[in-house]
C-alpha cells in the first residue's frame, strides 16, 4: 500500500472520526427545538454536549489541517471551488457555537428562544451543508483547466448530492437521539426514543433514493463495485443498521449508540470506496485530483504519518478518559451552562 | 477593488479578529495554570475562587477564538488556493501537527477545567488546567513556525509538479521548522500573549479596588498579575531585540521600513516619534524627536556602524507600504514602552505598600486592559506588511497567491457576511465579559465585601432548579 494511500485512509478514518463525535451534538442541536420543549430541558441537553462539544469540533480542524498537508490540491480545490458553501458551513459553525454558549447567560424569553434558534438552524445547516459537498465530490465536479470548480453553489444543488446531504442529516439525528437517549431521562429521553425511529426511516428512504439517484445521474459512485469485496461495506454497514434497530427496539440504549456510530463509520467507509484513488473526481477524468498528482513530497508524508500514528492514539486515549468521567445522565451541578 | 485587494481585505480583517482571542486565551490559562498549581498545593480556598473566576473570563474568550480559527483554517483553501498548492508540502505540517498534539489537548482538557470542578478531584483537575495551558501554548508554537516559514523559509527546494506548476518541497524539516525567525517570532509572541492576560487581570483587579469590592481574592490576584506584567513587559523589550535583529538580518528591506532608513548610510539616528518616509522616499523621516547614532548603536553596537536602507534593493515595487511598516512598528513599541513604564510605577507602590492606594494609577491599569491586545495587533501588522509584496518572502508574491476560481463578486458576499458576524461576536464577547467581571470573583465564605449592596451581586454559582441556571 502506497503512502498516499495510507494518508487516504488515515485522512477518511479522522474525518469520520469528526461524523461520529460531532455528529450526535449537530444531532442534539437539530433535535434540541422538538424534543426539548421548556427551558429546563433545553438546558439538560445543552448540558449533556456542553464538555465535549468543542473537543469534538477539533476532529475538522485536525482533518482540515491533515488534508492541507497530505494532499494541498484537493484541500485547495475544494475549499475555493466550493467557496460560498464554505463560507455558509463557517457561518452555521459559529452561530451554533454561540448559540450554546450564550444561550444560558440572561433568562429573557427572547432571548433564548433566539439562541434556541440559532443552535437548531446553524447545526441542521451544517449538517446539510457537509453533505451536499460530500455528494458533489462523490458524483464529480467539472474542473477547469486551471484546476479551479466554477459551478457557483446553484451548481452544487443536484438531485444526488441533496440526497447525500439528507442521508447525513439522517445519520446526525440517529446519532444526536442515541446521545440524549444514554444522557437525559424523563419527557427528553421518551422524545429522543421517537426521533431515533424517525431517522431511521429517513436514512432508509435516503439510502435508496441516493442509490437511485446515483445510478441515474452519478454512475462514477459504481465504478468501484465491480468487485464484490467492494460490496463488504455497504452490506455490513446494513447488517448494522439492522443491529441498531435491534438493539433500539430493546432498549439496549449503549449499544444503540454503539451500532449507530459503526453505521456512521459504514457509510464513510462506502463513500471513501466509491471515491477511491479520487480525492475529487472530475467530469473530465484528466482533470481529476487524485490521491497520485495532488500528494505531498514522501518526507513530508513520513513526517505528518509518525505525528498521527503517535498523537492520535493519546488524543483518543484521553478522549475516552474525559467522557469517562462524564458518564451517566447530565448533572446540573453548577458547573455548567 | 480587484480579487487580490479583497481577498487581502478579508484575510486582514480575519486574522486581526481572531488574534485578539487566542492572545487573551494564552495569556489567561498561564494565569489558570499559576492559580490551580497554587490551590493543588496549598489547598487554600482563595485559589480555587479565583481559579474559578479566571477560568469564566476564559470561557467566554475561547469560543470565540475556536470559531474564528476554524475560518482561518479554511481561508487558505477557499481565498489562497495557489498559495496552498504551492506550500502545502510545508506549511501543512505543522498546521496538521497542531490539531493533533495541541488543538486537542487544550479542547478536551477544557472539557475538564470548565464542566468538571464538581466531577473530578483536586489532583485532575489541576492536570486538566495545566494541560491546557501547554496546548495552547504548544498551539502558538506550531502557527508560528507556519507563519515564520513564510517570513523566512528554509529547509525546501522548488520543484515543478505533474500539472507544470511550482511548489516548494521540503527537504530538511528541522531547518522548515526552526527557520531563522521561528524561535525569536515565537518568545516574542508568547511573552506578548501572557502580558496580555496580566494585563487583562490586572485592571480587572483594579476595578474592583476602585469599586470598594476589593477581597482577598483580587489582592491576591492584583499583586500576581503586577508581578508578571512587570516581568512581562521587560520580557517584551528582550525577545523583540533579539526579533528585530533577526528581522535585519534576514529580511533587511522589512526592516529599513520599519525605522524609516531611505538611504544606506552610516552613524544612523534612531527615530522615536517622526513623520514616516514617503512610499518612494522622495522625503525621508520628518519632524520627530531622534536619538543621533542610536540605531547604529543599537543595531551595529557601533555608533558610526552602517545600517542599509531601502535603497539597497533598487526595483521599488519590490518595497513594503513603508509608512504602514513604519507606523505600526513605532506604535507597538510606543506602547510598550508606556506599559513598562506603568509597570515600574507599580512595582514601585507595591514596594511602598501603596499599590491599591494610588486611585490614579489602578484608573490607569484599568484603561490599559487593551494597550498590550492593540500593541501585539501593530506587532503583527509590522510583521505582515512588512512581508509585502511577497506571501512567501522571495519565493511567491501575494497576487501570485490567490484562488483563480474565486471571483470579486463572491469574496465581496463573504467579506459582508464576516463583518456582520464579527460585529456581532465582538459585542458577544464584550457582554459576555462584563457580565462575568460585574458578578466577579466569590467572596470568601462569611465575608462580607465592603461595599455598597449593589457589588455583592447575585450568588454566583447557584443553581435554580426552575431554570437550572448556572454560570459559567
Amino acid at each position: 500500500m502506497s503512502l498516499a494511500t495510507v494518508w487516504f485512509v488515515f485522512i477518511g478514518l479522522m474525518l469520520t472520526g469528526y461524523a461520529i463525535l460531532d455528529g450526535f451534538d449537530l444531532g442534539v442541536g437539530a433535535l434540541h427545538l422538538f424534543v426539548a420543549r421548556n427551558d429546563g430541558e433545553r438546558t439538560q441537553v445543552l448540558n449533556s454536549i456542553g464538555p465535549v462539544w468543542d473537543g469534538n469540533e477539533v476532529w475538522l480542524i485536525a482533518s482540515g489541517g491533515a488534508l492541507f498537508a497530505a494532499f494541498p490540491h484537493a484541500y485547495a480545490t475544494v475549499f475555493s471551488g466550493f467557496y460560498l458553501a464554505m463560507v455558509m458551513l463557517l457561518g452555521a459553525l459559529i452561530v451554533r457555537a454561540i448559540s450554546i454558549e450564550f444561550r444560558g447567560k440572561e433568562t429573557a424569553r427572547i432571548w433564548r428562544a433566539g439562541w434556541d434558534l440559532g443552535f437548531a438552524v446553524g447545526s441542521i445547516a451544517a449538517v446539510l451543508l457537509f453533505g451536499i459537498a460530500l455528494g458533489n465530490v462523490l458524483r464529480g465536479i467539472p474542473i477547469d483547466p486551471d484546476g479551479g470548480y466554477r459551478g457557483g453553489l446553484v451548481g452544487l444543488l443536484n438531485p444526488f448530492a441533496i440526497s447525500i446531504g439528507v442521508l447525513a442529516l439522517g445519520l446526525a439525528l440517529l446519532q444526536g437521539s442515541a446521545w440524549l437517549v444514554l444522557k437525559t431521562e424523563g419527557p427528553v429521553q421518551d422524545r429522543a426514543r421517537w426521533t431515533g425511529g424517525f431517522a431511521l426511516f429517513l436514512i432508509l428512504a435516503a439510502w435508496i433514493a441516493a442509490s437511485g439517484l446515483g445510478w441515474s445521474d452519478a454512475r462514477r459512485v459504481f465504478d468501484n463495485f465491480g468487485s464484490l469485496l467492494a460490496w463488504a461495506a455497504p452490506v455490513l454497514t446494513a447488517a448494522v443498521m439492522v443491529l441498531m434497530v435491534m438493539a433500539w427496539r430493546a432498549r439496549q440504549d449503549g449499544r444503540a449508540f454503539l451500532f449507530s456510530s459503526l453505521a456512521v463509520l459504514g457509510m464513510a467507509a462506502t463513500a471513501g470506496l466509491a471515491l477511491y484513488p479520487n480525492l475529487v473526481p472530475a467530469v473530465d477524468v484528466s482533470r481529476s485530483v487524485t490521491i497520485d498528482n495532488a500528494h505531498s513530497s514522501d518526507t513530508a508524508l513520513t513526517l505528518l504519518l509518525m505525528v498521527g500514528l503517535i498523537g492520535m492514539p493519546i488524543v483518543i486515549g484521553y478522549t475516552a478518559f474525559i467522557y469517562w468521567k462524564f458518564k451517566g445522565k447530565v448533572r446540573l451541578d453548577g458547573a455548567g451552562y | 477593488m480587484d480579487v487580490v485587494q479583497l481577498d487581502r481585505l478579508q484575510f486582514a480583517l480575519t486574522i486581526s479578529f481572531h488574534f485578539v482571542f487566542p492572545a487573551v486565551t494564552i495569556g489567561l490559562a498561564m494565569l489558570i495554570a499559576i492559580v490551580e498549581t497554587l490551590r493543588w498545593w496549598t489547598k487554600r480556598d482563595v485559589y480555587d475562587r479565583l481559579s474559578v473566576f479566571i477560568t469564566k473570563l476564559f470561557a467566554v474568550t475561547f469560543v470565540i477564538g475556536v470559531v474564528s480559527g476554524i475560518v482561518m483554517e479554511f481561508q487558505f483553501g477557499t481565498n489562497w488556493s495557489r498559495f496552498s498548492g504551492f506550500v502545502g508540502d510545508i506549511f501543512g505540517v505543522p498546521l496538521a501537527a497542531e490539531g493533533i498534539s495541541a488543538f486537542f489537548l487544550e479542547s478536551a482538557f477544557v472539557g475538564i477545567v470548565l464542566f468538571g470542578r464538581n466531577r473530578v478531584g483536586s489532583t485532575l483537575r489541576w492536570i486538566a488546567g495545566l494541560l491546557v495551558f501547554g496546548g495552547t501554548t504548544l498551539s502558538a508554537f506550531w502557527i508560528l513556525v507556519a507563519n515564520s516559514w513564510m517570513q523566512t523559509p528554509a529547509g525546501f527546494k522548488i520543484v515543478t509538479d505533474s500539472s507544470g506548476a511550482q511548489k516548494a518541497q521540503m527537504t530538511d524539516f528541522f531547518q522548515a521548522m526552526f527557520n531563522p525567525s521561528t524561535l525569536p517570532r515565537f518568545f516574542h509572541t508568547v511573552t506578548a500573549c501572557y502580558v496580555v492576560g496580566a494585563f487583562f487581570l490586572m485592571g480587572v483587579c483594579a476595578w474592583y479596588v476602585l469599586r470598594g469590592r476589593g477581597s482577598d481574592v483580587t489582592s491576591f490576584a492584583l499583586r500576581l498579575s503586577v508581578a508578571i506584567a512587570f516581568l512581562g513587559a521587560g520580557g517584551m523589550f528582550a525577545t523583540g531585540d533579539l526579533q528585530t535583529r533577526e528581522v535585519q538580518a534576514n529580511q533587511p528591506i522589512k526592516f529599513a521600513a520599519m525605522e524609516g532608513v531611505c538611504q544606506t548610510a552610516n552613524g544612523v539616528p534612531l527615530d522615536l516619534i517622526a513623520i514616516p518616509p514617503s512610499q518612494n522616499c522622495s522625503t525621508g523621516t520628518g519632524l520627530g524627536i531622534s536619538i543621533p547614532y542610536g540605531l547604529s548603536a543599537m543595531s551595529d553596537l557601533n555608533p558610526n556602524g552602517q545600517i542599509k536602507g531601502l535603497d539597497q534593493q533598487p526595483d521599488q515595487s519590490l518595497w513594503p507600504p513603508v509608512a504602514e511598516t513604519f507606523l505600526s512598528f513605532h506604535l507597538m513599541v510606543g506602547l510598550g514602552a508606556m506599559m513598562m513604564l506603568l509597570m515600574l510605577l507599580g512595582v514601585f507602590f507595591w514596594w511602598r505598600h501603596e499599590l491599591e492606594k494610588h486611585r490614579w494609577w489602578l484608573w490607569l491599569a484599568v484603561i490599559a486592559i487593551p494597550a498590550p491586545i492593540i500593541a501585539t495587533e501593530f506587532g503583527w501588522m509590522t510583521a505582515e506588511v512588512g512581508r509585502q509584496p511577497w506571501i512567501v518572502q522571495g519565493l511567491m508574491m501575494v497576487s501570485a497567491g490567490t484562488s483563480p476560481s474565486v471571483s470579486a463578486t463572491d469574496v465581496t458576499i463573504s467579506l459582508i457576511g464576516i463583518v456582520l458576524l464579527y460585529a456581532l461576536l465582538f459585542f458577544l464577547w464584550i457582554y459576555g465579559l462584563t457580565r462575568e467581571i460585574r458578578r466577579g470573583p466569590e467572596l470568601a465564605p462569611g465575608l462580607h465585601a465592603s461595599a455598597p449592596p449593589v457589588a455583592v451581586g447575585p450568588p454566583e454559582d447557584q443553581v435554580t432548579p426552575a431554570t437550572g441556571k448556572a454560570g459559567r
